[in-house]
């Protein structure tokens, strides 16, 4: 289990109970579990999504899509089942916060899915990791096992005449099913593709039947929000971010880790207070703000509040909440062919843009990273992500082409330099290694 | 649904609310270049190429997915558009062999049209290209893997269109590849072999060059080939194949059968026959020299004059002496109406005998007497592809006639059509049935009287009776119901069926039967009872009016037979047929009867003959067929082989030795005189419009008694039912007819050996599969394969 990280500045709504044990089930009724959703199965369905959208809670996964806004699109009546499905395929790169929550709190995950269940209407809930992390199926299952020997699940839950079921499922190990709807292909047992959106999942979703999907951890949230009341939760955050949530801190710090921090909290801070600092008093260079697809920060830009839309005007993204934090030491060039060598490995192939897009400029960079580069790949790697940019099928092209032109574009006297021979940079890891992994 | 009205490219365009903007824009005439939509296939917007700018959106939309909107401002050819067509083609370029020099597709080739007309040209990739090597999925399909776009037509086509699923997906990312479904336990590196009905369907819908046909591949170019559109010769629903021809020392030879424009009656289908089995006409058997059996018993190759001569002389001396009722005709379901009529009209006229029949494969009698006094009931093909409703009794569409399945599939996939089927087989079109009721074997009598409320029949119908009562139910809610009847039931059981579809309102029949003219020749009357057109002998009829044809109903098939057995038949005239071993007559029996046969090969029918005629096949001469469901097309000469002769000529010349008055036998020469000095014929540069419009009202002149339009003139003149629209035809269109016989079924013929069908499969066809290189193959093919999968199981 890894090591968890503490610091004074965070504010532990949802992490509050990691590392007490609460992936037991006693402990976690100790720490108040399970009775959010006794609240939500007294109150009822509007409470619950008027609670949700005064939390001013937004999607955790990346997108930041308000969540009680997304439960109240589900149509009230609908021929086929509903569903609940909750998104714990956390592949982005940089991203490591479901992974502490499915480890330290997993109840909190089931009792969120049975609060999204009751505020839409389903009564079956389904919760989907990522192939890697089938190592904590084992932990998801003995909680969903011990919620149902409690009779927390299944028949009658809580006296209240509903019933309601949980199903767990790995994914087989692709990036792309983190998109909600290759998601529901994948669980539905097929290739892992995107769906042509509309219809929208809330009304046409797994199996045909209306479903919610939601990122584990804002659904982990549900419980907390609905036990100290929207407003609460939304007071913790800044304007239209409501409350707090998980960063993933990691590359050179001095405490790399998951630290909770209030919605808005400054990058910098986070940076040299909350994780201590550049390691070893090594300078900054860059700043991947929310997970590797999004645009790159120059060390000059992280004076920004780590919410969806100060990110957004910063010229980048919140993500998925995974900083990576880059010293001088590290190579532009490498850490670009890095980051796209994984676009390209993940890439679907369903669409054209992406696909061979994200092959040609990986081939491109990894001969501009072996010393064989000339400006004009400069210019040709730009031409390529400009035109990835709105024109894949689903985000995935987006996410590969944006960090790629945040690179070129930011770092392009870097780019020049190194290609001209003027740059001898350590390695991070050899071009061996990185050709040898695919 | 609603018309909304919307605006593209600053026209004003109105469609029906929820049409797709791709064809929305098709139908006014503003094309999207699109590589991965395919029209009723399901969508993809995987190739980003149709994508369009819409007011109000940020992002470029795919117009294949966007359904159009009142009020809708769309842009199809902006700057920022083509810049990302462009950009998606350099893309695919990128990865592509570029090898459009030796490339099947060169020519043919959507990448490289988009490519022209984007100017994707510049090159800025240094790396090398992906390659894969090829992979032989059939003997009719390869895969060249580097060349696919992956667009997935493929696909969607076999696993949708076809009910397949052959193909899928291998890999991912830049990886990914087109690969055939294989057995669990294999994977698509160890056996790339496609288990599947050959259809071709994938080869038609690729884009490009990756898929290639194995009677096709590196042959020749498109451009150095003629492409004739006609019918293929195979199965009773009538597909139009192009064939692509290319002049030979000899004729000229067909290289290629594909649905090249999708203008046929088939829409965008063609099967394996269709598409691959044109090579019996260049079997190295075929016959291409007379050939006359010697007093020693040789049949030795000689000149057509001296062979007609004595075919000639020799049914004279017969027919004078011993009577034309000891001459037998037997006629066949692969020439064309205009052959069919006139030997009837031979043999009724010039020989004086009623004895001629052909190897009926449905009983079009039985149907349209049964049918007699209701007009507008029968279906076409295309109501197939469009009915609410469908009962399908017997029969096997998907092997037997791929087309009718094809659009059966297809009426269940898009229009939601309630399909009910009742076989005695499981049959694979009960995949998409609502409802399938399996009936017991030789259960369709009862099965027919259990419909029409003989309760009492169940048990003999099927052994499930709840399946069988509600399958009644639902039948008899329906309305406009097509009913598809198989060439199991006949005579009696088929008038029951239709007496009881009569009752549903609106209900359509069709009879399905084996080989291209099936029904045309019944049609025509190569019947020893009925005149064309269902009229029977001896009652009054135009053309017993015309011509004096004998009163008495002639011998049937095994009629003729029997009576050669016991030394009555002094003459046996087969064209295009080989009863001999389709009905297992004893050769022995036969030995005192002159017979003649017209043929491509030495079948076992030819090889008893006293002379044989080498004959051209019907895609080697030009005409009319008449499919199952009763839509008449044109048949167009494409190959030519030096040495054989139609059918048609053939009868012409034979009648002509006999002595018979060729102006009486073929009209030639009517409507000449219409015409006299008025065609001036075609400038340089311009259709000829006066000789389109003389064709269409039937006044080109007729000048040789070879010209099979000079006898259809009569048939439309004097066949009930066959009133043709002249130009409708000459256009290539399909028209549907319903000659209706004008006396009801009273009598049940006992002799159910009368109609024998032919049960072909997809790999065979009759006498022509057995001359089919490529069907051979296939059939050798899915033996080897089935063993392979096996082997590898152990």
């Amino acid at each position: 289990m890894p090591t968890l990280v503490s610091h004074p500045d965070e504010v532990k709504v949802i992490s509050r109970r990691f590392g007490q044990g609460a992936a037991d089930i006693e402990k976690y009724l100790e720490l108040d579990g399970y009775k959010a959703v006794q609240r939500a199965i007294a109150e009822g369905p509007e409470w619950i999504i008027n609670t949700m959208k005064a939390s001013g809670l937004r999607g955790r996964g990346g997108a930041g899509f308000p969540t009680g806004m997304k439960w109240s699109f589900v149509p009230k009546v609908s021929e086929k089942p509903k569903y609940v499905l909750v998104n714990g395929d956390e592949s982005e790169p940089g991203t490591c916060k479901d992974h502490v929550l499915f480890l330290h709190d997993p109840h909190s995950i089931i009792e969120g899915t049975m609060i999204a269940g009751l505020a839409i209407g389903s009564r079956l809930g389904f919760i989907y990791l990522r192939g890697e992390y089938r190592y904590l199926l084992k932990i998801v299952e003995k909680a969903v096992a011990d919620a149902y020997a409690k009779g927390f699940l299944g028949k009658n839950i809580f006296g209240s005449g509903i019933d309601f079921d949980i199903i767990t499922q790995t994914g087989a190990g692709a990036y792309e099913v983190g998109e909600e709807s290759a998601l529901m292909e994948s669980l539905e047992g097929k290739r892992g593709v995107p769906r042509i959106k509309p219809p929208f999942p809330a009304v046409v979703g797994l199996y045909g039947g209306p479903t919610v999907i939601n990122n584990a951890e804002t659904i982990a949230n549900a419980p907390h929000i609905l036990l100290m009341g929207g407003e609460a939760y939304a007071k913790l955050g800044t304007e239209r971010n409501g409350g707090t949530r998980l960063f993933g801190i990691s590359g050179h710090v001095e405490r790399p880790g998951v630290y909770e921090l209030p919605m808005g909290y400054s990058l910098r801070k986070a940076i040299y207070e909350v994780a201590g600092g550049i390691k070893d008093g090594k300078k900054l260079k860059a700043v991947v703000p929310g997970g590797s697809s999004c645009p790159v920060l120059t060390a000059d830009e992280i004076d920004v509040g780590l919410d969806f839309d100060q990110m957004g005007k910063a010229g980048t993204m919140l993500g998925s909440g995974g900083i990576v934090v880059l010293d001088e030491t590290v190579s532009i060039v490498e850490f670009a062919l890095r980051v796209i060598s994984f676009y390209q490995h993940e890439s679907c192939g369903w669409c054209i843009p992406c696909r061979e897009g994200t092959d040609w400029i990986k081939k491109t960079l990894t001969r501009v990273h072996a010393g064989g580069g000339s400006k004009k790949d400069i210019d040709n790697v730009q031409y390529l992500a400009e035109n990835m940019m709105g024109r894949t099928f689903c985000p995935l092209g987006d996410a590969a082409a944006m960090p790629t032109l945040g690179f070129v574009k930011k770092f392009r006297k870097e780019f020049e330099e190194y290609i001209d021979g003027k740059r001898v940079d350590t390695p991070l890891i050899t071009i061996d290694q990185l050709v040898g992994a695919h | 649904m609603a018309d909304v009205t919307f605006t593209v490219d600053g026209k004003q365009i109105t469609a029906p609310a929820g049409t797709l903007l791709i064809e929305a824009c098709k139908t006014a005439g503003i094309e999207i270049p699109a590589f991965c939509y395919y029209p009723g296939l399901s969508l993809q917007a995987a190739c980003r190429m149709c994508v369009v700018r819409i007011e109000k959106m940020p992002k470029l939309q795919t117009a294949c997915t966007t359904p159009v909107a009142e009020g809708m401002i769309v842009y199809t050819e902006t700057p920022d558009i083509a810049q990302a067509r462009k950009a998606t083609l350099q893309l695919l370029l990128g990865n592509h062999p570029l090898d459009c020099p030796v490339c099947d597709a060169g020519g043919e080739c959507e990448l490289q049209d988009m490519t022209f007309k984007y100017g994707a040209a510049d090159s800025f990739y240094a790396e090398p290209k992906n390659h894969r090597e090829e992979q032989k999925w059939s003997p009719v399909v390869y895969f060249d893997r580097p060349r696919c776009i992956l667009c997935y037509r493929c696909v969607r086509m076999c696993g949708e269109g076809m009910d397949v699923f052959a193909l899928g997906i291998q890999n991912r990312g830049s990886s990914s590849v087109i690969a055939p479904n294989v057995p669990a336990h294999m994977s698509p590196d160890d056996l790339a072999h496609v288990d599947c009905e050959q259809c071709g369907m994938c080869i038609d819908a690729c884009p490009v060059g990756a898929l290639t046909s194995g009677t096709y591949r590196y042959k020749t170019r498109p451009w150095e080939m003629n492409h004739v559109a006609t019918i293929c010769t195979h199965c009773g629903d009538g597909c139009k194949t192009t064939l692509g021809v290319r002049s030979t020392s000899d004729g000229s030879e067909i290289v290629r059968g594909d649905n090249r424009d999708k203008s046929g009656i088939n829409g965008d289908f063609l099967c394996n026959k269709g598409r691959y089995a044109f090579d019996f006409a260049n079997h190295e058997d075929r016959i291409t020299q007379p050939l006359v059996r010697q007093p020693n018993g040789e049949l030795k190759p000689v000149s057509w004059e001296v062979a007609l001569d004595h075919v000639g002389s020799k049914l004279r001396a017969l027919r004078d002496t011993r009577g034309g009722k000891s001459i037998g005709v037997i006629g066949s379901n692969r020439i064309t109406n205009e052959e069919a009529y006139l030997l009837q009209k031979f043999a009724r006229t010039v020989l004086g005998t009623n004895n001629i029949d052909h190897h009926r494969t449905a009983d079009y009698v039985s149907f349209a007497q049964s049918l007699a006094g209701h007009t507008g009931r029968t279906a076409s093909l295309n109501d197939t592809l469009k009915a609410p409703a469908i009962l399908l009794v017997g029969g096997d569409p998907t092997n037997q006639s791929p087309a009718t399945a094809w659009n059966l599939r297809t009426d269940v996939r898009l229009n939601r059509a309630r399909l009910y089927v009742a076989n005695s087989e499981e049959i694979k079109l009960r995949r998409q049935a609502k409802a399938f009721v399996q009936l017991a074997p030789f259960g369709y009598n009862a099965f027919a009287a259990y419909l029409a409320g003989d309760n009492a029949a169940a048990a003999s119908a099927a052994s499930d009776s709840n399946a069988l009562s509600a399958f009644r139910d639902a039948v008899k809610a329906e309305e406009n119901l097509l009913i598809l009847i198989g060439s199991e039931l006949r005579g009696a059981e088929l008038k029951k069926l239709i007496d009881f579809g009569l009752t549903i309102p609106g209900a359509k029949f069709a009879l399905l039967s084996d080989y291209v003219n099936s029904r045309g020749a019944a049609d025509m009357g190569l019947l020893p009872d009925m005149l064309p057109g269902y009229m029977p002998v001896g009652s009054p009829s135009d053309l017993a009016t015309e011509y004096a044809v004998p009163n008495e109903p002639g011998l049937d098939m095994l009629e003729m037979f029997d009576s050669a057995g016991r030394g009555n038949l002094s003459a046996l005239y087969i064209v295009g047929s080989n009863p001999v071993a389709r009905y297992g007559i004893d050769p022995a029996s036969l030995k005192d009867t002159f017979i003649v046969v017209q043929d491509m090969f030495l079948t076992e029918t030819a090889a008893l003959a006293d002379v044989v005629l080498p004959a051209a096949n019907l895609y080697e001469k030009s005409g009319s067929v008449t499919n199952s469901y009763g839509d008449l097309q044109q048949v167009n000469k494409a190959g030519d082989r030096a040495g054989v002769r139609s059918d048609f000529e053939m009868i012409v010349r034979i009648a002509d030795k006999i002595g018979a008055d060729m102006r009486k036998l073929v009209p030639f020469g009517k409507g000449l005189r219409a015409d006299m000095g008025q065609s001036r014929g075609a400038q340089s540069g311009e259709a000829d419009r006066h000789a389109v419009w003389l064709t269409a009202n039937n006044l080109e002149p007729r000048l040789s008694p070879f010209d099979a339009f000079a006898i259809l003139d009569e048939i439309q003149r004097l066949v009930p039912g066959y009133n043709i629209l002249r130009l409708q035809l000459l256009s290539g269109n399909d028209q549907h007819l319903s000659p209706v016989a004008p006396t009801p079924l009273v009598q049940i013929g006992t002799r159910r050996d009368q109609v024998l069908p032919a049960n072909d499969s997809l790999f065979t066809s009759g006498t022509l599969g057995r001359f089919s290189t490529m069907l051979g193959d296939l059939q050798q093919n899915e033996a080897q394969r089935l063993i392979q999968i096996q082997t590898a199981a152990d």
